[in-house]
């Protein structure tokens, strides 16, 4: 009873505290801009499947994609035994499901301690090709002290779960012998059938159950940590891959977003809008591009949050192989720290952020009114943004179908469009194309080529 | 064929006397203004002259695509040049387009239709493949490229932003020639370095440059020909080249030229 009872509460906590996080995520996500995403569903059907479930993208390297597959089936078929904990937790059952679906228990248990085992073989390659083999992507300026922490105690607490998984069953396995009332018997389970008799046999009833009841409440309380720890970790990606891979664009590649308001002043510009089309003129300058996760679309800081700091975008990019400063996954932690930081200082509701001018009328601090004083450029510099070749190479290497170069090319946007600045080598190429209709200043026809060419023998 | 023979049309020439091409050759800016460039303009032409497709070029009717300056950031630019392109293409009823650059592929492509411009485009690699394949283009046996190592360097806009790989390893099939892949090919490919406006500027500050990374990599297969598709990818390889002074033993050239190599055109 009273284990119920205490269950119940920390199970409460847990969940109601996690749902707080994810709805703060949420909020953060949504502090970007309007998009209307939508349309042609079994293409993103397709991509939940393959690349989200089925993981595609991470076989283009297959060494570290099979130790990542174990670790992720483990986890996906955990999550049935998870039930049966919860259930057993609230009701004070024990092994709800062991008389209740016969053969397919033990099935069960057994997939699921098999995949244990490769999971645990999978953490342990992971931790020493995060900590002894000198990878470069896991080692790039951006990954910083709590990057490389965050990996690690992710690993760790898959270690801890697989402990209480085996000493959980280890000691069920002798106990189904010794009282077989309350222990159902699960059938042979491979690896705690075995090691559990040969460790634990001898041991007498009460430190067997003692044993059973630290691998299961170890189990439950790491899984409640995890939950709670999502959130604030790069692991995040375990939730947010699936709707990330759904709401991926599916134009081609090659294609940039078109700027319809830029469009229909050109036209107007040009004469080609029928009379009385003409856009409205708007009072203030209107600002273009993306200076912020304010005027990023939510797609954008979605794309951040499910960012798990892999660095297959930045072991890719030719600009940071060749030493530039410009980092794919530099400029997605920083989309989401931004975001982070928003987040938090609108939570404080704290007067001092709401934009100086509005500060008398204002009655609460909203993401309207927000100003602190920064942009993303704090974040990210001209240098990193102007080192990009557009090259598609970032997109193409994520996982997770995330798009940097969606956000570098807006913030470029803003550079030209509203700040009026950006690399000088860049303007008269611009002004040749304006006045000249070529990306060069030549005097030449555009045709002399060919005129010269049919002249010569 | 001598440069006597070669016809090169103009669009207005022909809507003058009333007949209306098959395709339109898009040249760009690099194909009618840098003189290495120049060379694949004529390479194509020649081809397309030899298998006697009607074609039409816009001469200094046509316009930047807009490219660069669009993914620089200035899409003011980009709409400018874009919107009196179309204008000028729906006046000459233009359906279908050919370009030797990706990039104004790219953009012909994907990006005009938003804009109101809605075309059949193709890449020449495509075209060049399509000709082959039925049978109107020879390629003859025992040409100049018969049995030669070669390499290809996927263009990042006909590549990852398009998902062509396979017509121009098929047109180099064709030619006989011994294709040795770099270890970054296809959706790996690495960049030449010049796109997303790179061409237009200093680089920035960093350990090497883009295309002597990329150029390094092709000439550790020991190919004597690196193949390319891209007038940009065409110039930073051929630069790499030279850095590596190996511009005596091995070539850049784009698949017009090889063609027109190969059948002595
Ligand atoms: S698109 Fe830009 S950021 Fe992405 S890999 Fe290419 S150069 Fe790097
Ligand atoms: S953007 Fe994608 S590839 Fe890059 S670090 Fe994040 S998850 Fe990995």
């Amino acid at each position: 009873m009273l284990q119920q009872l205490f269950f119940a509460i920390v199970a409460i906590a847990a969940f109601s505290y996690a749902f707080r996080q994810f709805m703060t995520i949420r909020r953060n996500i949504l502090l970007g801009k309007e998009e209307e995403i939508s349309g042609d569903e079994g293409q993103r059907w397709k991509n939940v499947m393959l690349i989200a479930f089925g993981q595609k993208k991470m076989f283009k390297r297959w060494i570290p994609a099979t130790f990542h597959l174990f670790i992720y089936v483990a986890f996906l078929f955990t999550q049935i035994e998870l039930i049966e904990i919860l259930i057993d937790g609230f009701f004070g059952t024990h092994r709800f499901f062991a008389d209740k679906i016969g053969i397919l228990y033990p099935i069960m248990l057994n997939t699921i301690e098999i995949l244990s085992v490769l999971a645990l073989i999978g953490t342990f390659v992971f931790l020493a090709r995060r900590n002894l083999l000198k990878i470069p992507r896991f080692h790039k300026s951006e990954m910083t002290w709590w990057p490389k922490l965050d990996a690690n105690l992710i690993l760790i607490g898959e270690l801890v779960l697989l402990a209480g998984i085996f000493s959980m069953n280890g000691a069920d396995a002798v106990l189904q012998k010794l009282d077989p009332e309350h222990f159902h018997d699960t059938g042979f389970v491979l690896f705690s059938g075995t090691f559990g008799p040969l460790l634990l046999g001898g041991l007498s009833e009460g430190v067997l159950i003692i044993i059973e009841r630290f691998g299961w409440w170890l189990h439950i309380l790491t899984v409640f940590a995890f939950l709670n720890y999502l959130p604030s970790s790069k692991h995040l990606h375990i939730m947010l891959a699936f709707p990330n891979t759904w709401y991926a664009r599916l134009q081609p590649a090659g294609e940039m977003n078109n700027m319809p308001e830029i469009m229909d002043e050109v036209k107007s510009m040009m004469g080609l809008l029928p009379e009385g089309d003409a856009p409205a003129m708007e009072e203030e300058l209107p600002e273009f591009g993306a200076n912020d996760v304010f005027s990023l679309s939510w797609k954008n800081i979605m794309d951040a949050y499910t960012c798990t700091e892999c660095g297959r975008c930045t072991s890719e990019c030719p600009a940071n192989i060749t030493g530039k400063k410009l980092s794919p996954r530099k400029v997605m932690m920083d989309v989401r720290d931004r975001a982070e930081e928003i987040g938090n200082n609108l939570d404080s509701g704290h007067f001092k952020w709401i934009q100086e001018d509005l500060r008398n009328e204002a009655h609460a601090l909203t993401k309207a009114n927000y100003d602190d004083g920064k942009t993303l450029f704090d974040y990210i510099s001209n240098e990193e943004l102007h080192a990009c070749t557009t090259c598609n190479a970032c997109v193409e290497a994520c996982p997770v179908m995330i798009n940097p170069l969606d956000i570098i090319l807006q913030l470029r946007r803003y550079e030209i469009l509203t700040q009026s600045a950006g690399p000088a080598d860049l303007v008269p190429m611009f002004t040749s194309i304006e006045n000249g209709g070529s990306a060069w200043q030549i005097p030449d026809d555009r045709d002399k080529w060919a005129v010269d060419a049919m002249s010569k023998d | 064929m001598s440069n006597k023979e070669l016809k090169i049309p103009r669009m207005a020439d022909m809507a003058a006397a009333g007949q209306e091409p098959e395709i339109l050759f898009w040249v760009g800016c690099a194909g009618s203004f840098d003189a290495r460039a120049q060379k694949v303009t004529l390479a194509f032409c020649k081809i397309l002259n030899e298998v006697g497709i009607e074609f039409a070029i816009l001469g200094n009717e046509e316009s930047c695509t807009g490219d660069p300056a669009r993914r620089a950031g200035n899409e003011f630019v980009f709409q400018m040049a874009a919107l009196q392109n179309i204008e000028t293409l729906k006046m000459y009823n233009v359906k279908k387009i050919v370009a030797t650059c990706p990039h104004c592929f790219n953009v012909l492509k994907n990006e005009y239709p938003k804009l109101g411009g809605n075309y059949e485009v193709l890449h020449h690699t495509q075209l060049l493949e399509e000709l082959i394949g039925s049978g109107r283009l020879k390629i003859e046996g025992g040409g100049s490229l018969n049995g030669k190592k070669i390499t290809y360097h996927d263009s990042c806009y006909l590549g990852r932003a398009n998902g062509e790989y396979e017509a121009p390893r098929s047109v180099l099939e064709a030619l006989n020639s011994d294709l040795t892949e770099m270890v970054r090919s296809k959706e790996r490919g690495l960049c030449c370095g010049a796109g997303g406006a790179q061409m237009w500027k200093e680089d920035e500050p960093g350990d090497k440059r883009i295309n002597t990374e990329r150029t390094d990599e092709a000439l550790t297969t020991g190919a004597e020909v690196i193949a390319s598709n891209c007038p940009f990818c065409l110039t930073m390889l051929s630069d790499g080249v030279k850095a590596a002074e190996k511009q005596e033993t091995v070539m850049v050239y784009d698949l017009a030229e090889l063609i027109v190599d190969n059948n002595g055109l």
